[in-house]
């Protein structure tokens, strides 16, 4: 492991100073995927600067019937806690799925969404790959895309050696339940405070497949603020995988159900980030939850659908198993259509 | 690089200097004579390294030391009190929960964590109610533990040990 510096400033204000101002610099959350990047070498940096004790560590509520939670809250108390899981099952669920205790007392909500991909060639540093190396190529493509993305990528088949080919998806469950619920996002920056959306977040990889979040260098997470649901509003997410315990998502879905109204839905292990599925949504307003009329949404919104072939058969099994996980998901939650 | 820190281990205060690089896990190894977290994966996928940090069950593994100045931690080694083995301990002998023995101290600190969040009303992905207490059914307890891998495959005995120290006779 390449030696790096250790500090703790006194202050948020500080943390973002400090590594705003020096590119060798990262910040350390719960270190569940730094520290392991730190060991494989996809991570070098000259200084690690820890922030997890200077967010809070609460859950509170706002005066408008949300929540908001300080960065330092760990995964397992946000999923433990009342007020979540009786307003936003969703939340509570992903965390749940993802991980395993351990973990989830070590990862924070700050920490959580900027996660990196666990595509084995970007976590191989041995291999060409554009988001660790930018310009190096993609050894994804062609090779294993089990876990790969089918929405959002450059193409049907994409050139391995372009510096834009990134076919990695994003790996955290509680990402795409925030996406689904219109999270809000706290970043503090050299310059001041700004809120992003959450759906807003992350990226596609667009031409800079290294950048993951429309986050700048040294700006940090300090809370997340979760809205009210409209009354009587009801959200589940439902996640497929491998195993039945401790793997990432081959397909999940995070769904938020009113009692009339708009259906939100968001799709993870399908793309480069947590992918609102803003189609399918247009095409649920106002229409009874029927599977028909689920399928016929999916159908739509993954016309534009890439399967990547593979070494390993490739993921075109993806676009009918997040379909069939979406009307599972919403037949679960409006069992009347 | 160097810093200076203080842990404190299965009740004892230590003093050390570590590199920043090294981990929770290699200090308590290699620089304070604790063996009893086990490095099996070193990447956090496996649970052997398991220990109870500030009282939370956690990999130290994926901990650097320096990041843990001043904390309170406890491994398998220390949970003995008196001679007297600790409920956990004790259920694995009883029920024969181990083979060779390698991730025993990682389940059994990641155990103990567990009858601790089971009381103070954690739920985990195998609990049917999310509104409801958790009981230490056999799909709770498998789905809680499934952070350690046991390459023994002692599952089988594993789960009756945990229910049997979480006061579950079966």
């Amino acid at each position: 492991m390449k030696p790096f510096a250790y500090a703790r400033p006194a202050d948020v204000a500080e943390a973002v100073r400090t590594v705003a101002g020096d590119p060798g610099a990262v910040f350390l959350g719960g270190g569940t995927n730094l520290v392991d990047h730190l060991k494989l070498g996809v991570a070098r940096p000259d200084l690690v600067v820890d922030v997890r004790r200077l967010t809070a560590r609460t859950i509170v509520d706002l005066d408008d019937g949300g929540l908001r939670i300080g960065a330092a809250v760990t995964n397992a108390e946000l999923a433990a806690d009342r007020r979540v899981r009786e307003r936003y099952p969703v939340l509570a669920q992903a965390l749940l799925s993802g991980a395993t205790g351990q973990l989830r007392n070590q990862a924070t909500t700050g920490g959580n969404p900027l996660q990196r991909t666990r595509c084995a060639y970007f976590q191989d540093v041995t291999t060409p790959c554009n988001k660790r190396e930018p310009g190096s190529g993609c050894t994804a493509v062609g090779g294993s895309t089990r876990n790969h993305a089918i929405l959002g990528t450059p193409g049907a088949l994409p050139d391995p050696t372009a510096a834009e080919t990134c076919i990695a998806t994003h790996p955290s469950d509680m990402a795409v339940a925030l996406a689904a619920l219109d999270a809000l996002v706290h970043v503090q920056g050299p310059a001041g405070e700004r809120l992003v959306p959450f759906p807003e977040l992350h990226r596609l990889p667009g031409d800079d497949p290294s950048r993951d979040t429309v986050l700048a260098h040294g700006e940090l997470i300090t809370a997340i603020d979760l809205p009210p649901l409209p009354a009587g509003a009801r959200s589940a997410y439902r996640k497929v995988r491998d195993r039945a315990s401790y793997a990432f998502a081959l397909v999940s879905v995070a769904a938020v159900v009113p009692r009339d109204g708009e259906v939100r839905l968001a799709l993870g292990g399908v793309a480069h980030r947590p992918w609102r599925a803003r189609r399918a949504e247009e095409l649920l307003r106002g229409a009874v939850l029927t599977e028909h009329a689920v399928r016929a949404a999916m159908e739509a919104e993954l016309a534009a659908a890439q399967p990547q072939p593979g070494v390993d058969g490739g993921n075109g099994f993806k676009i009918t198993l997040v379909q069939r996980t979406v009307v599972a998901t919403l037949r679960d939650l409006a069992p009347e259509a | 690089m160097d810093a200076e820190i203080s842990l404190t281990v299965d009740g004892e205060p230590r003093r050390l200097t570590v590199d920043t690089r090294t981990t929770l896990l290699d200090a308590l190894r290699e620089r304070l004579g604790n063996p009893s977290p086990k490095k099996g994966c070193d990447h956090g996928q496996c649970g052997a390294c398991t220990v109870l940090l500030d009282g939370d069950r956690a990999l130290s593994c994926l901990a650097l030391a320096v990041a843990h100045d001043g904390a309170e931690i406890t491994t398998a080694d220390g949970l003995a009190v008196g001679g007297e083995l600790h409920p956990v301990q004790q259920a694995f002998v009883d029920r024969d929960a181990f083979q060779c023995g390698y991730c025993t101290p990682g389940q059994i600190c990641s155990a103990v964590g567990v009858l601790d969040e089971v009381r103070r009303g954690w739920p985990s992905a195998a609990t049917p109610d999310l509104g409801a207490e958790p009981e230490l059914s056999h799909a709770e307890v498998a789905e809680r533990m499934s952070g350690n891998l046991c390459r023994c495959a002692a599952y089988v005995n594993i789960v009756p040990a945990v229910q049997q120290a979480g006061g579950v006779t079966a």
